[in-house]
């Protein structure tokens, strides 16, 4: 959400060390089956848990279509809302890629007609407050939040940028040279690297999910584009929700008249994108100051929507994610070849996730990780499933079930969710039920259906230099080199590019 | 890591209306109503038990404090308390284990096996190689027997089987913290897995893991331009205590660390006096209270182990590092700064508040804004720890075309506007009036408010300090952070590192493997 990070890692360097970095939350257990004798936990009482019935939000559905969400929470003095806006970088056309986050940033440093972004600034922060717009894949935000005495002025403020913007030259200018110092240093972080270039693998390299911003894109985009951005997407299905320190009735009234006299809301044509399996190929990106490969294993994920997809959660926790898994179990905790290993098959809520697994290891061991990583996802469809697995991975989803509702934001943040994605209100309640229902059967049957061991596309970013043996010994054929070189821009255009060194 | 950065964003921020300034915004949340949550009990061991009920929904979070991180490494085991950490997450004599009387016996003979083995490696002159593979071969023998005996992290699948969300740890130079949230109705199972690892760890698999922490290594700093940077930075600024330390450790030392060291660690600074636990959630301290203590009182007593003495000498020349390789351009420079209990704590706070807090802050307004060099500027402190003396840092990232020396000097006019004029009544202002609202906000969160009262409880042997300190962010003046930044932000007392960028070589970029 912040408009101005530059991903220096700075930060990272001052967080301390922990013993396990999050990569998608996951768990379960691998191979252990063994008897002990005693295990002192179990005989440890559960009591039934308190009962408890998170609060929903007060749904209302405008006639136009747009849809209000209020939900009161009077435990600290703030007032905090959003408005969620439908379209965003995957709508935005490949030649000017950046656009969304060019305007993400703009549209709250231009500020508005009446008062422009430093004004903004100094005053909100005055208050503590905050007005924020955010450009993301599929849709754009704006949001505000404030203490309750201030929550009317902040209110009023953050409707004048939602309806009338002024977007500046100079801020247009500002962001561009923010976003030319990210793509100039893009190749600085061998994770950054990585992570990029593995998506294309799946996504195609300059599709929706993947077109990347370039020094030229960015130049490219003006502030007409900025305006039309703008007035083609407020018309569409906006989702306005609210929580925080208010008098409900006394809230919906004001939203309702903020809202309610707008125009029908247009939604999106519909994407017609067309996803592929990648092919069984071995991709390398040489990078000649790190002593550790970053390997990822990538092929194409599913849908939420998918009945399997239940299934495919519960094999997920299996494979990858937290200490208990087959990935970490085997790779980590056996050979001692990782910190960071793990993954699984992503399921979007309206397109299909990848299926990716990682491991970080020291150069020397590449080819033996990505064999043991390798064998792992093999292993979903030749080494049958447990009992015992079944069992670890359900209690570890089912019995943490309760931390994706245990906040009223949670709660807030979930219906804003399936409203913007079209899911049934109840989607976590199925949800959880028919996780419960999974048996082996299911999860045996969906990773023979999705895991194509043949379809996956290995990528190595890495010291050429010091991986031996060398990837040859993977036996996935000669490695496709992958150019990462950063384009300059023909001609020196705005964005800062034209001193650059490089 | 949200309770790192809660803590990180200030000592100063973490201070509550308590003399309520602008009406109706103490509400519910001064000092009263926490002291009406909070219940403390110290055991007879001397850990800290500290419950603050918030029973908005069935679920607890917990964080454990140990009052030692990798500042207390010892001479020549940097890393150790890191190590550590990571050995907790291996069960206990009865957790993760199939048979510990036998393990126990193969453990002492991995140990023996490894200390002839590196008594072999480590000898200067006269090593016989095959003498060498031979113990080596007798190590990892000893490894694999050792093996035979666990349940792999059968610690960390039982909790996650019951629930446990977020389950970390982390360690800094200044302590190490553990912490996980969990449904309310597994309070005793989390208490006896907690208390059992405090009290009862084995060295399981402790020489793989080491492998693991050396991959950490080499993805945090090796491998990461800005984590190579900042390791040779603070190595720099500092001549004698240990936060010029690598806090994962050098390669040389954590590569040898031996599980005989990580126990003694263990054994000196995992005494109860050393420990607050904090539990916050749908909890009733007074039906609690009992069966945690039953749990909690295994942990060993003990006298709380000595402080660190080591004080950094007064640095009296200016250092620098440059750093020339083929990646982007980077700045940063650090002044000494006391630590947390100087009586100017909270005037560096106001400080990194005015320079760094938004877009209003001096350091985006001028660097980003006006003059167009950096994509991103702040001055931050403490760092890198906060319990002893440390560094006030800035930086500042270069936008394409611009060199580390126009950071440099950019961030130096900065500062000299705060030595030569008064910051201005709206900037004060607005630094006292945020430091109490993120204050608030953060007291909604479980795992964050379990962080910061346990970080308190430690630091100043009481919670009341999180909303106490407010006193002290009102009392700073103008005056003061004049007067600081002219002691402070001195050349003498400067230490500074950047990236020069190098042009690659020839054909580098081809590159593949054969």
């Amino acid at each position: 959400m912040t408009n101005r990070d530059q991903g220096t890692g700075i930060r990272e360097q001052m967080l301390s060390r922990s013993i396990l970095l999050l990569v998608s939350a996951v768990v379960a257990l691998g191979g252990l089956s063994h008897a002990q004798e005693s295990k002192p936990w179990e005989k440890i009482p559960v009591p039934a848990l308190h009962e408890f019935k998170p609060q929903q939000p007060k749904r209302i559905e405008l006639k136009n279509g747009i849809v209000l969400f209020l939900q009161e929470d009077h435990e600290l003095p703030f007032i905090s809302g959003s408005v969620e806006i439908p379209g965003g970088s995957r709508d935005e056309d490949a030649a000017k890629a950046g656009l969304i986050d060019l305007y993400g940033q703009t549209w709250r440093t231009s500020g508005t007609e009446k008062m422009d972004g430093d004004a903004m600034d100094d005053l909100l922060e005055a208050k503590a407050a905050h007005i924020e717009t955010a450009g993301d894949v599929d849709s754009t935000a704006l949001s505000w939040d404030s203490l309750k005495g201030d929550a009317d002025q902040v209110y009023g403020l953050a409707m004048e940028l939602l309806f009338h913007p002024q977007f500046r030259e100079e801020k247009l200018q500002l962001a561009q040279q923010q976003d030319a110092t990210g793509i100039v240093r893009r190749n600085d972080d061998e994770s950054e690297i990585a992570t990029r270039e593995a998506a294309k693998l799946v996504y195609g390299v300059n599709g929706p999910y993947t077109h990347q911003p370039e020094l030229a894109t960015i130049g490219a985009v003006t502030l007409a584009d900025l305006n039309a951005w703008h007035d083609r997407t407020l018309k569409g299905k906006l989702i306005v929700a609210v929580s925080g320190d208010f008098d409900p009735a006394a809230m919906e009234a004001k939203l309702r008249a903020t809202f309610e006299s707008l125009p029908p809301a247009k939604a999106l044509p519909p994407r017609h994108d067309v996803f592929h399996d990648p092919s069984r190929s071995l991709y390398f990106i040489n990078k000649d100051d790190v002593n550790q490969s970053n390997v990822e294993i990538m092929g194409i994920g599913t849908e939420r929507r998918n009945p399997d997809v239940p299934s495919l959660a519960v094999m997920n926790e299996i494979l990858g994610g937290g200490f208990g898994s087959r990935l970490f179990q085997k790779v980590r905790t056996e050979l001692g070849l990782a910190y960071e290993v793990g993954g699984g098959l992503g399921f979007d809520y309206d397109h299909p996730g990848t299926f990716r697994v990682i491991v970080l290891t020291k150069s020397a061991s590449t080819v033996d990780a990505t064999k043991a990583a390798l064998a792992e996802i093999a292993g979903l469809n030749e080494k049958p499933f447990t009992d015992v697995e079944l069992k670890r991975a359900k209690d570890d989803i089912l019995t943490s079930f309760l931390f994706r509702y245990d906040t009223r934001e949670k709660v807030l943040a979930e219906s804003v969710k399936l409203e913007f994605y079209g899911y049934p209100a109840n989607y976590l309640e199925t949800y959880k039920a028919a996780l419960e229902k999974v048996t082996l059967a299911d999860v045996n049957a969906a990773a023979k259906k999705y895991v194509h061991p043949d379809k996956l596309a290995v990528l190595v970013v890495g010291n050429g230099s010091e991986i031996k043996p060398p990837l040859d010994d993977l036996g996935m054929g000669a490695a496709h080199p992958i150019d990462i070189t950063i384009p300059q821009p023909k001609e020196a255009a705005g964005a800062g590019g034209q001193e650059s060194k490089q | 890591m949200q309770s790192k950065t809660f803590s990180r964003v200030g000592r100063g921020i973490l201070m509550l209306a308590l003399a309520a300034m602008a009406g109706s915004w103490a509400f519910g949340q001064d000092l009263k109503s926490f002291e009406q949550k909070i219940t403390t009990k110290v055991l007879p061991n001397g850990l800290t038990l500290l419950i603050c009920e918030r029973p908005d929904a069935p679920v607890f979070s917990y964080t454990t404090y140990i009052d030692a991180g990798d500042v207390n490494d010892p001479t020549g085991d940097s890393g150790l308390a890191h190590m550590f950490e990571h050995l907790a997450f291996k069960g206990t004599s009865e957790i993760g284990t199939k048979d510990y009387a036998a393990e126990k016996i193969a453990l002492a003979k991995v140990e023996e096996a490894n200390n002839a083995y590196e008594a072999e490696y480590l000898k200067p002159v006269g090593r016989d190689p095959q003498k060498l593979a031979e113990l080596k071969k007798a190590f990892v023998e000893a490894q694999a027997e050792a093996e035979k005996y666990v349940i792999p992290n059968q610690f960390t699948e039982v909790a996650e089987a019951n629930g446990a969300n977020g389950l970390n740890a982390s360690t800094g130079l200044d302590s190490t913290q553990y912490f996980w949230s969990m449904p309310e109705n597994r309070l005793e199972l989390w208490a006896w897995l907690e208390s059992g690892r405090l009290s009862d760890v084995v060295p399981r698999e402790f020489y793989k893991e080491r492998d693991v922490v050396m991959e950490e290594r080499r993805m945090r700093t090796d491998s990461n331009p800005i984590g190579r940077l900042v390791e040779q930075f603070l190595a720099t600024a500092y001549v004698a205590h240990n936060y010029g330390r690598s806090g994962i450790g050098w390669p040389s030392e954590v590569g040898q660390i031996n599980a005989t060291e990580a126990m003694e660690f263990h054994k000196k600074y995992y005494v109860g006096a050393n420990i607050v636990v904090v539990v916050v959630g749908d909890v009733k301290a007074a039906e609690a209270l009992p069966m945690l203590e039953k749990y909690f009182s295994k942990v060993p007593g003990g006298a709380k182990p000595e402080d660190m003495t080591t004080v950094e000498p007064k640095q009296f020349a200016e250092k620098s590092v440059t750093i020339r390789e083929q990646t982007q351009p980077f700045y940063i420079e650090g002044y000494h700064r006391p630590s947390y209990r100087d009586k100017d704590d909270a005037v560096f706070d106001a400080i990194q508040d005015i320079m760094s807090n938004g877009r209003v802050a001096r350091m985006y307004r001028s660097l980003v804004r006006d003059q167009q060099i950096a994509a991103d500027a702040e001055g931050f402190s403490p760092f890198p720890g906060d319990k002893y003396p440390s560094l006030f840092a800035f930086y500042a990232v270069p936008l394409p075309g611009h060199t580390p020396d126009q950071m440099r000097d950019a961030i130096h006019k900065e500062i000299d506007k705060l030595k030569t004029a008064d910051v201005t009544d709206a900037e004060l202002a607005m630094y006292k009036t945020r430091a109490r609202a993120d204050l608030l906000r953060g007291l909604a969160d479980n795992q964050g408010l379990a962080s910061a009262l346990a970080e308190y409880q430690t630091r100043y042997g009481d919670w009341r300090e999180l909303f106490l300190q407010l006193d002290r962010v009102d009392k700073v003046t103008k005056a003061d952070i004049r007067r600081v930044a002219n002691q402070v932000f001195v050349a003498s007392n400067r230490t500074s590192a950047e990236i020069d960028t190098e042009a690659p070589a020839n054909n580098a970029k081809t590159g593949g493997a054969e």
